[in-house]
């Protein structure tokens, strides 16, 4: 009798063992990346008074123009809130970035719609070789024109989407800040889209942006609006709590 | 005193025969406006059927053929493109309308090789019926050296393009159609005459003012820049028109809904005798509304039992 409950405890002993050399080990691998990582945070600001935006006429494309009848769509080069926010803006890692990070392509795949005789996004940020798709929500056609500057990795298409067609799968190969997007049939249509390597943002209605995913370390991280350009700051960051790093984009006298 | 008159007209005469071999042999070269730098010849090729063309041998055509347009960088800013409306092709962009690949690829050898011999009609780049085979396929291999896309990209493959079906009345009903749902008349107005709704403010890619074609003008010339054929047609919507507002189709046409698009576009051409405006005439000048003749998927078994009894 003895025996047998020896050798159960033997068995009961290792499969025990092997129980917890798996959760441990699975439990390392699930949560190595998010003990490890941090992320940067931080509201973007406005100081003086915008541009103003223009009501956009849309009376060229008839099912716009009543969409919008009541609500005029405003242009969105300068877009501040209530309380100063710009809108807008990508927010990315301009240097610093380790190897393995700058190499990892996001899976997810963002939609750059046309709807309403509008881009939403009006700026969307992307890694480079990140897809993305394009679809068409208006009852009538469009055309998706980007323009890279010529000779880099990014080449200028044009492309044709009529309503009801599926969306396009796209990618871009190299990293530009930003390419602009145009519609030829409804001109007053205007887009970026941002490639860069590694996690980026674009702020929000109150200007707000968080990057996550990012290994601690030393990085200079950068802002660029359509308008106001680009301003840099140097960060460091460290595990859990993400580092904060505001930005203010002065108006032009002019 | 004459050995002095004569030797002093020795001496100017000596001068100036001394200033003559010093000038620089190439009296025509544009005038000096200071150190530019200096043309770099990549050893790019160029392969068309069994030539093969150099850029080293075609330097001195480009030069006197080429350069007074394009520029001595390929860079559309030669001397005469201020006066030019389209301007030059900027090859330094290596953003080509005419080709037979897909938009945002580069052509191929021979679409180059064509568009040069061919020249564009409606605009300064003539008909270069002038040069041999070998001479043109040198100039193809010559324009690559303006951008460095050429050294780091493979042409895009050509696009299959099938047979083309018979011209009948109801191709062109279904281009008619075609043309309305793809909206092509936003840009080209209902009647192919470039007064859509959407034409007065078209910008080609420099953003420069830019009008789309139109079908109706010219007789018996087609007057379409990438080449006189209804296969040259086809290839437009189905590659765009890349560095201008005319998008590719390539996604959301049928490659033989494409066919029919083109019968219908001809018939836009009122005042040229084709085979696509006799079989119009023959019709008494009206196109019929489309009618899809596709048969319809079959009906689900439960339709059968549906209460109204309908079909």
């Amino acid at each position: 009798m003895k025996a047998h409950y020896k050798t159960f405890a033997v068995m009961a002993c290792t499969l025990l063992m092997l129980g917890f050399g798996l959760w441990y080990s699975a439990h390392k691998t699930l949560n190595v990346s998010a003990a490890a990582t941090g992320g940067i945070t931080g509201t973007i600001k406005f100081d003086g008074t915008p541009p103003h935006q223009k009501p956009i006429d849309m009376s060229k494309e008839p099912n716009c123009a009543k969409e919008h009848a009541s609500n005029p769509v405003m242009t969105e080069t300068v877009v501040v809130g209530p309380k100063g926010g710009l809108k807008w803006v990508v927010v990315y890692i301009s240097e610093g970035l380790d190897a393995a990070t700058a190499s990892q392509v996001p899976s997810v795949t963002p939609v750059w719609d046309q709807k309403g005789c509008q881009y939403t996004p009006h700026v969307m940020a992307l890694d480079v070789n990140q897809h993305f798709k394009v679809s068409n929500s208006d009852p009538h056609s469009h055309n998706i024109h980007p323009l890279p500057a010529p000779n880099g990795a990014n080449h200028e298409w044009n492309r044709s989407q009529p309503p009801g067609t599926p969306p396009f799968d796209q990618a871009w190969a190299g990293q530009e800040v930003a390419i602009p997007v145009k519609c030829n049939i409804h001109p007053w249509m205007h887009g970026y889209m941002a490639v860069v390597k590694g996690p980026t943002a674009v702020s929000d209605d109150n200007g707000s942006y968080t990057i996550k995913n990012l290994p601690p370390g030393n990085y200079t991280v950068t802002a660029w609006q359509e308008v106001y350009g680009s301003q840099s700051q140097k960060v460091t960051v460290g595990a859990g709590k993400p580092a904060t790093a505001d930005f203010t984009f002065k108006a032009k006298a002019y | 005193m004459r050995f002095v008159v004569a030797s002093l007209f020795t001496a100017i005469l000596g001068l100036i025969l001394a200033t003559a071999f010093v000038t620089p042999a190439s009296a025509q070269e544009a005038p000096n406006v200071g150190p530019k730098p200096p043309v770099v010849v990549k050893p790019m090729e160029s392969h068309i059927g069994n030539i093969t063309g150099h850029a080293a041998a075609a330097k001195s055509d480009y030069k006197r053929y080429c350069a007074g347009c394009h520029g001595n960088y390929g860079d559309s800013n030669g001397e005469n493109a201020v006066w030019l409306d389209p301007k030059p092709r900027d090859f330094t962009i290596a953003t080509f309308k005419c080709r037979s690949t897909l938009t945002g690829t580069l052509p191929t050898d021979e679409d180059l090789f064509k568009n040069i011999g061919r020249g564009f009609t409606n605009s300064n780049m003539p008909i270069w019926n002038t040069f041999t085979k070998q001479q043109r396929a040198d100039l193809v291999a010559y324009i690559k050296i303006f951008s460095p896309r050429w050294e780091r990209e493979k042409a895009g493959d050509p696009i299959k393009i099938p047979a083309e079906p018979p011209v009948t009345i109801d191709s062109i009903a279904h281009g008619k159609a075609l043309f309305t749902k793809l909206e092509c008349w936003k840009c080209h107005g209902s009647h192919g005459e470039g007064d859509g709704p959407s034409a007065a403010t078209l910008t080609d890619s420099k953003d420069n003012p830019i009008r789309p074609y139109d079908f109706a003008a010219g007789k018996n010339d087609s007057r379409f820049k990438c080449g006189n054929t209804n296969e040259d047609l086809y290839k437009i919507f189905m590659t765009g028109l890349d560095g201008t507002p005319m998008p590719s189709f390539a996604d959301v046409i049928q490659p033989n809904d494409a066919w029919d698009l083109v019968h219908f576009l001809r018939t836009l051409q009122v005042k040229r005798h084709s085979k696509e405006n006799e079989v119009l005439s023959a019709a008494h000048g009206v196109i019929p509304p489309y009618v899809d003749k596709t048969p319809a998927p079959a009906a689900a078994p439960t339709d059968n039992k549906s209460p109204g009894g309908g079909n």
